[in-house]
């Protein structure tokens, strides 16, 4: 919904959110759900109004847990039965500077400082720890706002009385904190209420009349930085960039103006200010975020524009190249249906309103008011569409991975036998049980798994880890290489034992491996641990979603039958597993040399 | 501006905030009028009414209004 994607007009959120509120649940369909207790140190009331409304936005339905007024720590450490009933999927600890039991007074030695820090640290060290224990799922704790007054001056950041400099030095061990320990998220209000304005957020007259740690208006800021965080646990982060060139990359147009009219590099003020959004580009690609070009324009000057000598961004960072003059949204189109993608997975960047808003109109792609060229960088990153929760090595090495998908393509075009190609690719398949070092990854891939996923369940690392270690279970994750690279875990499988039966809980393959035979690797494996299991039969479940129906059949195309289809075309298959099982992959050696 | 022209702008931030088009107030409405005019609600009520009139209630405004009426005098009072 346009209203609540940055840069949003706050006040227009809070007056209408309970209009959106409505309207979003008319318009969504499709939700996953998701139980989040928020616990706060001051009030928290539109906070979680508002939390809901950028949730449903993301596809998320959230049911909410609001502690008594201020018991944030007192819920948890002595079992608040209410809460340990709700059972959250996320935790969400809202506390600010006013939660501070007390700050250094000027009286205090340098030691005496370092021991209050130790006691204000343990009172939070303690609660993360309770809860790892008690809820085993991921947790959201803000860190701390400055101060809005400095008693010290300029020295309340380096004196050691100073609250400024308490306030960083807790500051820096809740980080370190977030750094050892996995599901967990710090929420960095510090950084957020710098760029509010600290004046506005910390206004007082919100704490003393209502006991809001922030403004009002500053709620929205907080909530839909918040749901960004809580949207990315749940794999609904964006996946890639469409760029635009012309006035968007550089400044110009390069079919009048030529290579050399072009401003782009240190030359001039304009040639600077494109140079630093390409940077700012190129580091997106370091995270993961896949590069695309979707401009109007020649081919051959469009390369010859992102060959400039001074720019930043060459043809090669970039997966998919469309610079033609068909419409956009038909060349964003072909190019998520290149990469296995929807085109919601991407965000259009275009300095041309109307092109943004052609694309928004027919592909529901997320194209956002970027403003002139110094406005790009900071609507780009604020807008939270590539939040990071959860840095894999995959994710470094995403474009690397699409890259030789391409050259993939182009060998598969030169062989006439699809199994001549697929045996050209001489893949390696690792078929096992989950390993602790692909936790991470396994639960990444359940959480981001949309049209390849016959159940579409989402787990949390800790589930993951639970379901490794439970005997009741058989589980399976599927790495693959080829000889053009490594692949990683491309799939997992988890069923649950009942006597000789295998329920099957989740099927789930990237869409990077498709037509791969990746699927009957994986087949092969489940039917031989199920074996040696003593199973005798394996039930597969399908449940629809406007995502999956790549899927309908694939129990069929295994060899299963369908036992069950009720009239939501939810779908149960049955396969008894005979005694001479024959191999369905013949393509991928699996688990060779181990 | 004058009291109606007020009023006209007032019900419909009220309507806004309710998400209620049959809402009404006059001089002498009270929290207790209003179904669901409760202390929470109230703090988005001041804010949407402070973007309406592009006014500021400070601390011991907010405090001693009684009253529709009374918040209807402030915004005539502050209103330019």
């Amino acid at each position: 919904m346009r209203e609540l994607q940055y840069p949003f007009d706050s006040r227009y959120i809070i007056k209408k959110k309970k209009a959106l509120k409505r309207q979003l649940l008319e318009q969504g369909d499709n939700f996953i759900d998701k139980k989040i207790a928020v616990l706060g140190g001051s009030t928290t009331h539109d906070i979680i109004m508002i939390m809901e409304l950028f949730l449903l936005d993301n596809g998320i339905r959230p049911q909410f847990y609001e502690c008594e007024y201020a018991r944030y720590w007192e819920d948890v450490m002595f079992d608040n039965p209410e809460l340990l009933d709700f059972a959250p999927d996320i935790i969400y600890i809202h506390t600010s500077n006013r939660n501070i039991r007390q700050y250094p007074l000027l009286s205090m030695t340098a030691s005496e400082v370092g021991d209050l820090l130790e006691a204000d640290y343990d009172h939070f060290f303690k609660l993360w720890g309770k809860m790892e224990d008690t809820y085993k799922c991921p947790i959201i704790q803000n860190n701390f706002e400055y101060p809005f007054y400095r008693l010290l001056g300029n020295a309340d950041a380096t004196d050691f009385h100073g609250r400024v400099n308490y306030i960083n030095r807790l500051n820096a061990k809740f980080a370190d904190y977030a750094c050892e320990h996995k599901d967990f998220y710090i929420q960095d209000i510090n950084y957020l209420s710098a760029t509010y304005g600290l004046d506005k957020w910390s206004d007082p007259l919100y704490w003393h009349m209502y006991k809001y740690a922030l403004a009002m208006e500053a709620v929205p800021v907080l909530a839909f930085n918040v749901c960004n965080i809580i949207k990315s646990i749940y794999g609904k982060n964006k996946k890639a960039l469409a760029l635009d060139l012309d006035n968007t990359l550089w400044g110009g147009i390069i079919g009048d103006d030529g290579v050399d009219g072009i401003e782009i590099g240190p030359e001039t003020s304009m040639g600077q200010v494109y140079s630093e959004f390409q940077e700012y580009l190129k580091q997106q690609k370091d995270i993961g975020v896949i590069l695309n070009i979707c401009s109007k324009n020649e081919e051959e000057n469009a390369i010859a524009g992102l060959n400039h000598p001074d720019g930043i961004l060459k043809p090669e960072d970039f997966i998919v190249i469309k610079a033609n003059w068909d419409p956009k949204s038909k060349n964003l189109d072909d190019t998520a249906k290149e990469l296995n993608l929807l085109p919601e997975a991407f965000v259009f960047v275009d300095d041309n309103p109307a092109e943004r808003e052609i694309v928004r109109e027919q592909l529901k792609v997320i194209s956002p008011e970027i403003g002139s060229v110094e406005d790009y960088i900071r609507i780009i990153d604020h807008s939270g569409f590539f939040e990071v929760t959860n840095l894999s090595d995959d994710d470094a090495k995403r474009n690397e991975m699409y890259k030789e998908n391409a050259k993939r393509a182009k060998l598969e075009a030169s062989f006439e036998d699809y199994g001549d190609y697929l045996d050209s690719l001489e893949m390696k398949g690792t078929i096992k049980n989950f390993e602790s070092i692909y936790m991470d990854r396994i639960a990444q891939l359940s959480n981001k798994s949309n049209q390849f996923n016959l159940t579409t369940r989402r787990y949390t690392r800790n589930e993951i880890e639970q379901i490794a270690q439970a005997d009741d279970y058989i589980d399976l994750y599927g790495k693959l290489e080829d000889k053009f690279g490594d692949n990683g875990v491309v799939s997992v499988v988890i069923g649950h034992k009942q006597e000789k039966v295998l329920h099957m809980d989740l099927w789930i393959m990237s869409c990077r491996v498709l037509k791969r035979d990746m699927e009957f690797a994986m087949m092969d494996q489940l039917v031989y641990k199920a074996k040696e299991a003593g199973i005798r039969c394996i039930r597969g479940y399908y449940y629809p979603t406007p995502k999956n129906k790549m899927v309908r059949n694939f129990y069929e195309l295994m060899g299963f039958d369908l036992v069950n289809e009720d009239d939501r075309g939810n779908r149960e298959w049955e396969y008894v597993i005979p005694e001479d099982y024959e191999r369905k992959n013949h393509h991928i050696s699996v688990n060779e040399g181990s | 501006m004058s009291r109606e022209e007020i009023y006209v702008r007032l019900n419909e931030v009220f309507r806004d905030v309710f998400d209620r088009d049959d809402i009404t107030v006059k001089d002498e409405t009270t929290a207790s009028d209003v179904e669901g005019w409760d202390s929470l609600i109230h703090i988005t009520l001041m804010d949407a009414v402070e973007e309406e009139f592009d006014i500021r209630f400070d601390m011991k405004t907010v405090v001693k209004m009684k009253n529709v009426g009374e918040m209807v005098d402030v915004i005539e009072r502050d209103v330019k």
